[in-house]
């Protein structure tokens, strides 16, 4: 077990209560199941159904395997411009 | 020479018109975009701008990058402010380079376009009645963005 710390921006930032989250995962474990292990927070269920998740500063797929080393981030809808 | 950066600052389109003007290009193509006072049909007075700095320049970079390959400029800046800006005030820039006018052109659209489906930043807007909101393009009601 690694705690992956993630960043947490602008109306996520608000919604989950901080600017980081401290998630518990097992070795190997994916992009996918930090996502789920987020949803199950208190205040989450008014995240939007689809979550993108950026690692080490990229975009990142579900089956991306993170791990504490990761530089983690939920990105919320961009509205740059 | 290319260049991304997120800045805090005042953006002077003149200063990245310098940055990238030569001798060898004949056309410079420059985007500027600029808070307006309406959204979605509410009266803004101002906006925070705020993003995730590091994987911004990242994004932007690899913009750039792409940029290049696509339509051959390479003579290319653009800086994004964040922070509070006012009604008027630049938000982006984005100033390309090219011997000819049409790639000149159509990198700075690619830019702006891109820029605005994956670049981390983030707006909240402020409105005449007081209130404020976080700005999701992905649940605006607006027909032209």
């Amino acid at each position: 077990m690694s705690t992956v710390t993630v960043q947490l921006f602008a109306s996520y930032a608000e919604t989950l209560g901080g600017t980081t989250l401290e998630i518990p995962l097992a070795a190997g474990s994916t992009v996918g199941d930090l996502v789920l292990s987020i949803r199950s927070l208190p205040g989450a269920y008014a995240l939007p159904e689809s979550l993108r998740v950026a690692v080490n500063r990229k975009f990142a797929s579900l089956d991306q395997v993170v791990d504490s080393r990761d530089e983690v981030a939920l990105i919320p809808p961009v509205a740059g411009g | 020479m290319s260049r991304a950066a997120i800045v805090t600052r005042e953006i002077s389109p003149a200063l990245l018109i310098a940055e990238v003007k030569s001798p060898e290009f004949g056309a410079i193509s420059v985007f500027a975009g600029t808070v307006r006072e309406t959204n979605d049909g509410r009266s803004v007075s101002a906006i925070d701008y705020s993003a995730y700095t590091l994987m911004a320049e990242a994004e932007l970079e690899r913009i750039l990058a792409e940029t290049a390959e696509e339509f051959g400029v390479s003579a290319i800046v653009v800086e994004h402010r964040v922070g509070p800006l006012a009604l008027g005030d630049v938000s982006v820039a984005i100033v390309a380079a090219h011997a000819h006018r049409a790639p000149a052109l159509d990198a700075t659209r690619f830019v702006i376009e891109e820029i605005k489906k994956r670049v981390p930043i983030w707006k909240r807007e402020h409105y005449a009645d007081g209130s404020r909101e976080w700005v999701d393009p992905t649940q605006a009601t607006g027909v032209a963005r």
